[in-house]
């Protein structure tokens, strides 16, 4: 049996949403002090709605496949449900991960929470 | 595909697999049972034990099967420090950059109030006899330094290392587990006092391993139970899988110049093409290494996607980085050489078959520098590289 599913691999290997956006309204960047894996999160953000999202990551197939499909599930959402968005539902979408790869997916759901704090921040501004 | 992990296991030889279907068909008796039958494989047991001891100059009552390199590397320690203790030794030195069978032992003897000295290996992976010397005590019992390095391949000082050991009356092992079938070994002149070896890093069957130690030193056993091994490891021996270990260690000897003739070119063609790639370097000294070590870091990027990648275009490599290790940790081999968590994390290792071709190499090559490329292009570790924000360290 193959390390992971189906579904991790193709987001692993044609990741979605990959790049940077130079204009974004939110950046967000986490790292995984436990194994080293790093993601960066950028969001353009309409009325309250993420009408883009990009994402670049230095990480393993966990990291890079949880940040491809993060970044679809919360593309054209409202802001609101993007924050209820859970690293459960993230690893759901995936069809699971091994259990000592969830920690390397942590960080899609971090990413998003930081960029969002991130758009709190500046509108205080 | 390209199978370039054979520091994890090799292949087994066809030669190695006729042998052993033939004695699992032939040789099934039990060297212990006094019939005819069971005695004809006693006596391919000996054999086997008289060709692998002449391979690396040893005598055959000083060789000890056992079921592969890890448990060989157990004996050693554990009967070097049973030995120590009685007359009041309790100091062991070891470096940094051993297996874990040699440094979890080591972890075990500690909690047990042993003292373990584990010596740097520098930034070239090479260990100091000098220092090695400073280290020892009046109270050292054991000097443990592995021949051969796995992940990256350096080769230790071994016979300055056994010549200091001597002369200062102390034990040394050494785990040969990379080196045995791979480069020429001889324990007389080396002053080698144990070694430890495994037949599936030299195309003989996995499970199967044996522990070299000069006649004079008593063993303790790891496994009690019967007689077998002159009472030092029960169990009933595995006499095809061992035969089989004979007979690829004999196959695999005899054409060590060639190979590594071979291999040293190849690898040092891979290691130009890799080393072109920009912001990375060689882990390990280049000289002192095993002909199909090729062991890279690259900044930027990480290594268990490096490999997903690499398979997909059907090349078999491994990495030291935190998220291929099960634990959390990078590879603690390329920490004792100095390699940051960062760097660690993005590392290659290629140990390369006696087959590979030279198209295959230059494959190699192309596979490399194209995935590192790719994984660069979206890695924020590497943007923050490119445009200044943080330093390159290669
Ligand atoms: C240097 C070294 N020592 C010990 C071992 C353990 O050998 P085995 O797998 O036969 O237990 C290995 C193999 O992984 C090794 O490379
Ligand atoms: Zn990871």
């Amino acid at each position: 049996m193959a390390l992971y599913s189906e579904k991790v691999m193709d987001h692993f290997r044609n990741p979605r949403n990959v790049g940077v956006i130079e204009d974004a309204d939110a950046v967000g960047e986490v790292g995984n002090a436990k194994c080293g894996d790093i993601m960066k999160m950028y969001m353009k953000i309409d009325d309250g709605i993420i009408t883009d999202v990009k994402f670049e990551t230095f990480g393993c197939g966990s990291a890079i496949a949880s940040s491809s499909m993060a970044t679809e599930l919360i593309k054209g959402k409202p802001l609101t449900e993007a924050m209820q968005l859970t690293n459960k539902a993230v690893t759901e979408a995936l069809d699971g991960l091994p259990a000592h790869k969830i920690h390397c997916s942590v960080l899609a759901e971090e990413a998003i929470k930081s960029a969002l704090e991130d758009y709190e921040n500046r509108k205080k501004q | 595909m390209i199978y370039a992990d054979n520091a994890a296991t090799t292949k087994m030889s066809d030669k190695a697999i006729e042998v052993m279907t033939e004695l699992l068909k032939s040789t099934y008796g039990n060297p212990s049972s006094l019939y005819e039958f069971g005695q004809q494989a006693k006596e391919v047991l000996e054999h086997a034990r008289e060709d692998i001891a002449s391979v690396i100059g040893a005598s055959p009552r000083d060789i000890t099967f056992t079921s592969g390199g890890s448990e060989a590397d157990n004996q050693a320690i554990v009967s070097a420090a049973t030995f120590g203790k009685k007359r009041g030794k309790t100091h062991i030195i070891s470096t940094a950059f051993e297996h874990h069978a040699v440094l979890h032992t080591l972890k075990k003897l500690e909690k047990e109030g042993f003292e373990v000295t584990l010596l740097d290996v520098h930034e070239d992976g090479l260990v100091r006899p000098s220092e090695v010397e400073s280290a020892i005590r009046e109270d050292t019992c054991l000097v443990t330094v592995m021949y051969a390095n796995n992940e990256i391949g350096t080769i230790q000082p071994i016979s300055e290392i056994g010549a200091i050991c001597r002369s200062h009356g102390v034990l040394f092992h050494t785990d040969a587990v990379q080196a045995v079938g791979h480069l020429p070994i001889d324990v007389e002149k080396e002053n080698i006092d144990m070694l430890s070896a495994s037949a599936h890093k030299f195309h003989g069957p996995k499970g199967t391993g044996f522990l070299y130690a000069r006649k004079g030193i008593n063993l303790t056993n790891i496994i009690e139970g019967g007689a077998q091994e002159r009472g030092k490891r029960a169990g009933t021996e595995n006499v095809p899988a061992i035969a089989t270990m004979a007979e690829a260690l004999k196959e695999s000897v005899s054409r060590i110049d060639q190979t590594s003739a071979r291999l040293t070119e190849v690898r040092d063609r891979i290691i130009e093409g890799i080393g072109n790639i920009p912001h990375s370097a060689l882990n390990g000294d280049h000289a002192k290494r095993l002909p199909s070590n090729i062991n890279f870091c690259f900044e930027g990027i990480e290594g268990e996607s490096l490999l997903l990648l690499l398979d997909d275009k059907g090349i078999q490599a491994s990495s030291g980085s935190a998220c291929t290790s099960g634990s959390l940790d990078p590879s603690h081999v390329l920490l004792a050489i100095g390699r940051v968590h960062d760097v660690a994390h993005g590392s290659l290792r290629l140990s390369l078959g006696e087959d590979i071709t030279d198209e295959e190499s230059d494959y190699i090559v192309k596979s490399v520098s194209e995935v590192v490329t790719y994984l660069r292009s979206f890695s924020p570790v590497w943007r923050d590289l490119e445009s200044g924000k943080t330093a390159h360290i290669l």
